[in-house]
């Protein structure tokens, strides 16, 4: 080994990336491309380089360049993204996935050094959003974006934001419902506490005023804080569902009631203390539910995904044009690192697409002309112009999301296990309450407080939590492990699972690090040669040999030229380098179609070639145990060539299809329904996206989670993939949690009916009751959580 | 004893005082972002720009 291969990695000052070379340097600092270099020099003419100093390699990696935001001209565009625009002034929220540390949020809210027309920067940074305010006069929209793709924070747009729309929703002011509810409720048990403690008989004109008070505390507790489950129990019942809110509606109302009727008959102090604390805790138990994610979106379709424009050739030249006026048979010219929006056909230039938002393959796809591309890839070499022959919403694989399966709503999901419960329990509740009233029925006074008693007793308060702090825990615990699910109702929906389907590129594969096998022997300088062509090609297959060979010391190269999507012919001193497809460098040579190879040619000599196999993920063998309670299958758009080796796996070969379509992939998906299987789909790319939808619980994987990732229920980070049949076990124990945290609150509520039944409850118990069984449910199942996920090793 | 009508007039006062101004504070979205702030307060403001690292 020669003493360069040894020598220490340098890394980018700006990025962190490897340095494949030292052509980029300013002072001491190393870049590793043109495009780091150019935002250092941006940041130190402005005297921002304090930038660095928070974090180490803050930067995003600007390696590709080249990138066109004419379209932001266009005022039709521009009105759809704005939030308020007039002369003046301009208000416009931006999506930057790259915001990650303080240093980006130094830098970001200090765009007005840059240019002085920015009036006001903020970050959210857990929605990574960037609200700018800036003058109209004096810097464009389209100014501005180039200025932050400038300083290497390039904001994704799109005209369906559906970020922005997904954390729009919740405007129901249940956080002040809460902060109402904490008022009333604290102020109703200080009123409270007097009658515990027993009054004597010349306190009793403060009884009849605390008890007034409590009536006006209860007030608004009743019409305001609690109002949404009087709406939603009438809904239901419109519908003719019984659900839960109708015996928490139900409760809640005979508490007001009854608490109006002893103050005013001055029989007793009421239940307000026991009414507030209902209200409380169940809206707490809201809010503990809502779990949202600001930054993950579940419901992206293609449009989240697509440009928003795209420029297509008029006799005027160039012209951006909004995608949803993109016609079929218009001309359209792609560049570098831009995505096809439309099935089209290859008109002029070299294609080299990469399909790994589609597919999950990684290795770019080289088209000839005349050939059709469908919508989805990203052009990685140079400008092609296209025919479009489909509108944009009837492509290929946007037209899975139009199909008419997914109209339905989410009923057709699998009901949770509260819902079923609340079902039998309120049916029960009621014919227990009727039963006692008649019992006591010729006393009417008698019946009556039984009647409300075994109503208010039985409010199935710890019931409604259960479920709520179970599943949140379990989310938490779940997010921590880098599982992110859409909400609390998926991890029931995890556990009643019973049939995995698999999809094979990208999912069980990964899409980045491909597996890089040399056949053939390269002495030294021969592996410097091909190290010295290689750093000169910005090819992904380049790049991956490059960190191959390792860091190797470049020689100078005198002549070099690259056929796009064949490979590189180099003059490096004495000897002629050639690297690329076995056609290029043959003439004629067949490919076997199973793997993509590099062949290397030094001065005419053969030497071997790379061979670029798909790297399974880490614990694919983890998955394949799962066969004892799952059943597993695997849905491939590939041909059959990996099939002996993913036996290992799926055992049975019956159970894996392969060159299966999207739409295949979908009818399969329901096809096993039909067979009453609970399906899960786990997929990655635009291919995937039908039967993501079509399944029960639809799980993407992805590499990043802030990257396109089509619609699903729950979003699992690539580096977890090993942790699946953890997941798996751990959504069943919370289920489990649920039940035992059920049978207490049942426990509760016999003891409570055992006095309501009588007559003879008095309120007291109520009040000791109801928040000793709600505390000892959320400790429970907090308690309970935690340890079934220490035992999964979870946390 | 009648102190105590007074004292539960104020003590009602000062809750509706802390329940308005939390109402002013979510109107006015000062809970809309709890994260960003916490990282805001630690940079400092025009700091002379340091060449090494």
């Amino acid at each position: 080994m020669t003493e360069s291969i040894l020598s220490e990695k340098t890394v980018c000052y700006h990025c962190g990336e490897d340095c494949l070379t030292t052509r980029y340097r300013i002072e001491d600092k190393p870049f590793c491309c043109q495009g780091c270099k150019a935002v250092y020099s941006i940041l130190a003419d402005n005297n921002l380089c304090t930038y660095y100093n928070f974090n180490d390699h803050p930067g995003a990696t600007r390696a590709r360049i080249d990138k066109r935001f004419d379209y932001l001209d266009e005022p039709q565009i521009v009105t759809e993204l704005v939030d308020y625009t007039d002369d003046k002034l301009t208000i416009v929220t931006l999506y930057i996935p790259h915001i990650h540390c303080s240093s980006c949020i130094w830098l970001l809210e200090k765009l007005n050094k840059f240019n002085p027309a920015v009036y006001y920067c903020r970050i959210d940074f857990l929605k990574k959003q960037l609200n700018i305010k800036y003058d109209t006069q004096n810097i464009t929209l389209r100014g501005l974006v180039e200025l932050l793709y400038d300083i290497g924070y390039e904001p994704v747009i799109s005209l369906q934001d559906v970020i922005k729309k997904q954390n729009a929703i919740p405007k129901d002011n249940l956080v002040q419902r809460i902060a109402v509810a904490g008022f009333c409720f604290g102020n109703v048990m200080l009123l409270s506490f007097p009658e515990y403690l027993g009054l004597s008989e010349f306190e009793q004109s403060f009884k009849h005023f605390f008890g007034w008070l409590n009536i006006l505390f209860s007030l608004p507790m009743v019409f305001y804080s609690g109002r949404e489950y009087f709406e939603s129990a009438w809904n239901n019942l419109k519908n003719k569902v019984l659900n839960i809110d109708f015996p928490l509606a139900l409760g809640i109302a005979v508490l007001f009631l009854r608490t109006i009727t002893e103050v005013l008959t001055q029989s007793g102090a009421g239940f307000a203390d026991t009414l507030c604390g209902l209200v409380f805790f169940l809206l707490v138990g809201k809010f503990v539910q809502r779990k949202t994610y600001h930054h993950i979106s579940f419901e992206r379709d293609y449009r989240s995904f697509f440009p928003v424009a795209v420029q297509v050739i008029t006799e005027a030249g160039e012209k951006p044009v909004p995608l949803s006026d993109l016609k079929v048979g218009r001309r359209i010219v792609l560049r570098h690192n831009e995505i096809i929006p439309a099935d089209a056909i290859l008109l002029k230039g070299e294609a080299l697409i990469d399909f790994s938002f589609v597919t999950g393959e990684s290795v770019p796809v080289s088209k000839t002309l005349g050939e059709i591309i469908y919508a989805g890839g990203r052009q990685t070499s140079e400008a092609i112009e296209l025919e479009v022959i489909k509108p944009v919403s009837q492509s290929y694989l946007t037209q899975l999301w139009n199909n008419e399966a997914f109209a339905r709503s989410n009923d057709n999901r699998m009901q949770t296990f509260n819902e079923r419960v609340s079902k039998y329990f309120t049916s029960v509740l009621l014919m227990i309450a009727t039963g006692s009233l008649l019992f006591w029925l010729p006393d009417w006074q008698r019946g009556l407080a039984a009647l409300t008693a075994v109503l208010i007793v039985a409010c199935p308060c710890a019931l409604a939590l259960s479920t709520p702090f179970t599943m949140s825990a379990a989310l938490s615990i779940f997010d921590r492990n880098l599982f992110y699910l859409k909400n609390t109702a998926v991890v029931e929906q995890l556990a009643r699972i019973n049939t995995i389907v698999f999809d094979k590129t990208g999912t069980i594969t990964t899409a980045t690090d491909n597996h890089i096998d040399l056949t053939g022997q390269l002495n030294d300088h021969q592996k410097q040669l091909i190290y010295s062509a290689c750093s000169n090609s910005n090819h992904p297959l380049s790049r991956m040999i490059c960190r191959y060979m390792g860091n190797l010391t470049k020689l100078p190269v005198e002549k070099y030229g690259e056929t796009p999507g064949k490979g590189i012919v180099a003059r490096i001193g004495e000897s002629e380098v050639k690297i690329g497809s076995g056609r290029f460098l043959f003439g004629r040579y067949k490919d076997d179609a199973n793997a993509t190879k590099v062949h290397l040619m030094v001065d005419g000599e053969h030497l071997g070639h790379f061979t670029f196999r798909q790297h399974y993920r880490d614990g694919l063998h983890n998955i394949g145990r799962l066969d004892s309670d799952y059943q597993l299958f695997l849905l491939s758009g590939d041909s059959n060539h990996e099939q002996n080796e993913l036996l290992s796996v799926f055992k049975e070969a019956d159970s894996m299809h392969f060159n299966q379509s999207p739409q295949d992939k979908l009818d399969f998906v329901r096809f096993l329904q039909r067979m009453k299987a609970k399906v899960t789909m786990i997929g990655d790319g635009l291919n995937d996206a039908g039967a993501l939808k079509q399944s029960d619980l639809g799980i993407a994987v992805t590499d990043n989670v802030n990257n396109f990732s089509p619609g699903c229920d729950a979003i699992l980070d690539g580096r977890a993939f090993s942790k699946l049949p953890l997941f798996l076990r751990f959504s069943k124990s919370t289920v489990k949690i649920i039940h035992a945290s059920f049978l207490i609150s049942l426990t509760y509520n016999l003891i409570g009916l055992s006095y309501a039944v009588s007559g003879m409850l008095s309120p007291l118990t109520a009040a000791i009751l109801m928040p000793l069984s709600t505390a000892t449910i959320i400790s429970f199942t907090s308690i309970a959580t935690h340890i079934a996920a220490k035992r999964r090793n979870l946390i | 004893m009648s102190i105590i009508y007074f004292l539960i007039g104020c003590s009602v006062l000062l809750a509706l005082a802390f329940l308005s101004a939390f109402f002013w504070a979510q109107r006015s979205g000062q809970n809309d972002d709890l994260y960003t702030p916490s990282v805001r307060i630690l940079l400092d403001d025009d700091e002379e720009p340091k060449e090494d690292k």
